[in-house]
């Protein structure tokens, strides 16, 4: 066993150590201090592992807000380059049905928050279970609108591709717009579903106890990636819906 | 009795596939990283082949086209952009920040699975027959008219961007909440704050490439019309988009060098870096005025005239802080203690060849100069000088500084200073002929061209021999020191530093408790002060 | 703890209330925006629905995901992302700036 501090290169002499606690670079079994059953190892304790949890997911949803971003930035060329063709594309979707939905995500939000509360205040798992069954319950509800809204686009020729068909005066933005329209709603109706995914998770970890106010990282976390799917929403409703001003009833 | 370090911790192909521990996902990397340049130079080794005679007679046009593709794909996106990052910067942050892991350990298992997904998707598409557009996927070719596998590989690139992320989101809330106690920021090693800073970039630029490729796959696949410009799509906000990412892309592969750089020099010249907080700054403002440059790529495609003056401004800002990064090592080396070791002469590589890169970045980011020499060999010398000359010597630098601290072992110093000079002389016979091509006006991406550019050509080719001897050299000597090479020191060197201070290899948790700091861990004493040290 | 600098944002536990007051902004929000689009204000509505859907987000951002009482590097994260996406945006700067050079192509 080679001594440590013995110099491999002649001349080159070791620095003085960095570490005021030298205990800390001895080899050493590990000493297991009482600690909560959720806190992963390699965290000095749960407040460092919360903060380094939520400060993922934050750092991650910035990644997402870049990935949708690239969209939205595609769009505003296209719609800078034809303010009436987009206008005219737009007027063929059915704000009813986007306004509600963004009534049921704003309302799946709510809810999602209080879902979290619920943890934080060490309510009854059935509580909890409560809160972030409503939440999936909207979601999939705003998946089943989305589902309507799309047939009636195959069924009205306004899916892009080979079987793409425009009445009105501008027919290539419209084609690039519903496009975007697909791409937009499409990438986000994904995220919806790995939503979905994700709160199913935490409602079997609700309903096996695992939530108090000692430890409710997972749904905190899992709240933040949900509530910025609806904050996506809240643009392409108005963004995708709203252009121009007519819409049909 | 061995005791016990990260490497003999368990045993067995499990142990290694399913494993958290940093150092072992960093030595995963390490061995599918070094798998991919040896088929990104495959790829190069064809492209050299052909352009010996001027003639188009060793491969077809489509192919010659396929082989500069596949050739750009894996050495972007699977060899250059993870190399440090995803080995030395998984092995030695969690060390150097003074924690014993990444934030998140089974995320940093998850890039590594994504990296050979994406791996995966790329070498089905380069089985299958390859792709054809260039590693810049341009519309409306890639969409609409390429030959070949144009959404396979336009996926690999997707998925392989979220092993990227994933690293850099780790690195980020690694570095700002797991530091040591005492450790604050103007302590850290600048190995640090140049991956922080590369970090930045990879969580803020990915995302848009991976929206970009999607959408190519998705128009290719579904006929969309988003860039085709039959619909009233435009080729070049594809263009705006891809390089949106692939500028401050070359960031990341090269501020990870950098930092490299700033520990070997210190190592070497025995001496405090120059300027520490200068160098510091300078990583966070090369990768936030990176952001704001990629219109120089787009300069002679449709872009504004107003625009590309203002890109061009701002290409030229952003050399400042990189010049301050070479005055500042330069400054170190200056009245230290060098010593010629090859780390460091991997790190003199760089300074010089980087030097040359950089400059000849500037002179492309002049607008008049570039219609000239855009998408000639111009361009493609410059940026190998970056990258090949910058980059890859960082790396081979950093492999070399660390591999004790890695392996436990002392690797051959002879063969390695021999091949680092092999290195050296290649890449230059190789690449500086590609600058005088260009400027006499050799197009890139052809395989056929006018005969009076052959000598330059052959003198590259030979260059490139010489070059791949170069990186194969040090593939046999680590491998051999594995098996038979003298087992280290904690601090073979003599270095300054948190990961000098633990066995070699180290432990598997690193350190047993919180190492308090109590200075900067580059506060080198000086020769003069060491009597009575040892 | 790291260093001391970050607090456990998370021990402020909001009362219910305030949830359902946030709601209430963003119903009122959405049914504003869907009656503004119905009036030609010109440019102004592009300004408007954005104003909108600005504060409808900020108010999630602040209140259902808790970055009034983070700590100022969530806050930091947060509002860079939203500036690098400002950034992403500026692509339209060639757009607009074409021709704006005299006696040259574009």
């Amino acid at each position: 066993m080679p001594d440590p501090h013995a110099e491999h290169f002649p001349g080159r002499i070791h620095q003085p150590p960095l570490v005021a606690n030298l205990e800390a670079i001895q080899p050493h079994d590990q000493i297991e201090l009482p600690h909560h059953p959720k806190l992963q190892h390699h965290f000095d304790d749960m407040a460092q592992q919360i903060e380094a949890s939520t400060l993922g997911m934050w750092v991650f949803l910035v990644t997402e807000i870049m990935f949708f971003g690239g969209l939205f930035a595609a769009y505003l060329v296209y719609r800078h380059a034809n303010p009436e063709g987009f206008a005219e594309a737009s007027h063929h979707l059915n704000v009813t049905w986007g306004a509600v939905n963004t009534i049921v995500l704003i309302v799946s939000s709510l809810t999602m928050a209080l879902a979290v509360r619920s943890a934080q205040i060490s309510a009854p798992p059935k509580t909890q279970v409560a809160w972030i069954g409503a939440t999936m319950l909207l979601g999939a509800t705003f998946l089943g609108v989305k589902a309507i809204e799309y047939a009636d686009k195959f069924a009205h020729h306004l899916v892009p591709g080979p079987n793409f068909r425009w009445e009105g005066k501008h027919p290539a933005p419209a084609e690039i717009f519903y496009s975007l329209y697909f791409c937009m709603t499409g990438l986000h109706a994904l995220h919806m579903i790995i939503g979905l995914g994700i709160m199913t998770v935490i409602g079997i970890m609700a309903l096996r106890r695992t939530f108090d106010a000692d430890y409710y990282t997972p749904v905190e976390i899992a709240g933040l990636y949900w509530h910025f799917v609806d904050i996506v929403w809240i643009f392409l409703f108005p963004l995708l819906y709203l252009i121009g001003g007519h819409f049909t009833e | 009795m061995e005791t016990l370090n990260y490497l003999n911790n368990g045993h067995g192909l499990k142990s290694w596939l399913l494993t958290k521990d940093h150092k072992r996902i960093a030595v995963l990397y390490l061995v599918s990283i070094t798998l991919f340049f040896v088929i990104g130079g495959f790829f190069a080794m064809l492209v050299r082949l052909e352009l010996l005679t001027p003639a188009g007679d060793l491969l077809t046009s489509e192919t010659y086209n396929k082989m500069f593709t596949m050739h750009g794909v894996v050495m972007v996106f699977f060899f250059l952009i993870p190399s440090i990052p995803a080995t030395l910067g998984n092995f030695l942050i969690p060390i150097m920040v003074g924690a014993k892991d990444l934030a998140f350990p089974r995320i940093n298992l998850l890039s590594w699975y994504i990296y050979v997904l994406g791996g995966i998707f790329t070498l089905v598409a380069a089985l299958s027959g390859g792709v054809d557009t260039g590693w810049t996927f341009y519309t409306p070719y890639s969409t609409a008219a390429a030959n070949g596998h144009v959404i396979t590989a336009a996926l690999g690139v997707f998925i392989t961007g979220f092993s990227s992320i994933l690293t850099g989101l780790n690195f980020i809330v690694t570095i700002h909440r797991m530091r040591a106690p005492g450790l604050t920021w103007f302590r850290l090693p600048l190995f640090v704050w140049s991956h922080y800073a590369t970090s930045l970039i990879m969580v803020l630029g990915t995302p848009v490439i991976a929206i970009t490729v999607l959408l190519v796959a998705a128009e290719r696949a579904l006929h969309l019309g988003i860039f085709d410009p039959s619909l009233g799509g435009d080729p070049v906000l594809f263009q705006h988009l891809f390089w949106f990412y692939s500028h401050p892309a070359v960031y990341i592969m090269i501020l990870p060098a950098m930092g490299v750089i700033s520990e070997i020099v210190q190592a070497f010249a025995r001496k405090n870096i120059f300027g520490y907080s200068f160098v510091a700054f300078s990583s966070l403002a090369i990768a936030i005025i990176g952001f704001l440059v990629w219109g120089h790529h787009i300069f002679v495609a449709g872009q504004s005239v107003y625009a590309g003056m203002v890109f061009s401004f701002l290409s030229f800002v952003v050399a400042i802080p990189s010049a301050i990064k070479v005055f500042n090592w330069t400054a170190t080396i200056y009245k230290g203690s060098v010593s010629f070791d090859s780390p460091m002469l991997y790190a003199f590589g760089f300074i010089g060849l980087f030097t040359i890169g950089g400059l000849t970045g500037l002179f492309l980011a002049a607008m008049g100069l570039d219609i000239h020499v855009h998408d000639t060999y111009f361009v493609v010398a410059h940026f190998h000088y970056i990258m090949v000359g910058g980059a890859i010597m960082g790396y081979l630098g950093g492999l070399h500084y660390w591999w004790p601290k890695i392996s436990g072992r002392i690797y051959s110093e002879p063969w390695a200073k021999f091949s680092a000079l092999l290195v050296f002389t290649g890449f230059n016979l190789t690449f500086f002929p590609q600058f005088i091509a260009g400027y006499l006006g050799m197009p890139r991406r052809y395989h056929a061209y006018p005969p009076e550019f052959q000598v330059l050509n052959v003198a590259s080719t030979l260059g490139a021999s010489i070059l791949a001897v170069g990186y194969v050299i040090p593939l046999i000597y680590f491998t051999y020191s594995l098996v038979a090479g003298e087992k280290s020191v904690n601090d073979p060197w003599g270095a300054r530093g948190l990961e000098w201070e633990i066995p070699s290899p180290p432990p598997t948790e690193n350190f047993t408790v919180s190492p308090v700091v109590t200075e900067g861990t580059h506060q080198y004493v000086h020769p003069s002060q060491e009597v009575g040290l040892a | 703890m790291s260093d001391g600098q970050g607090h456990f944002g998370h021990a402020h536990i909001a009362p219910a209330s305030m949830y359902y007051k946030v709601f209430g902004a963003l119903i009122v929000g959405t049914i504003l925006t869907v009656f503004a689009a119905k009036v030609d204000m010109g440019a102004l509505n592009n300004v408007v629905m954005l104003l909108i859907a600005g504060t409808k987000a900020t108010l999630v951002i602040l209140f259902f995901m808790h970055v009034r009482w983070s700590t100022r590097l969530t806050w930091v994260v947060a509002a860079a992302g939203f500036f690098w996406l400002l950034l992403l945006f500026s692509v339209i700067g060639d757009y607009i700036s074409r021709g704006w050079v005299p006696g040259t192509l574009r």
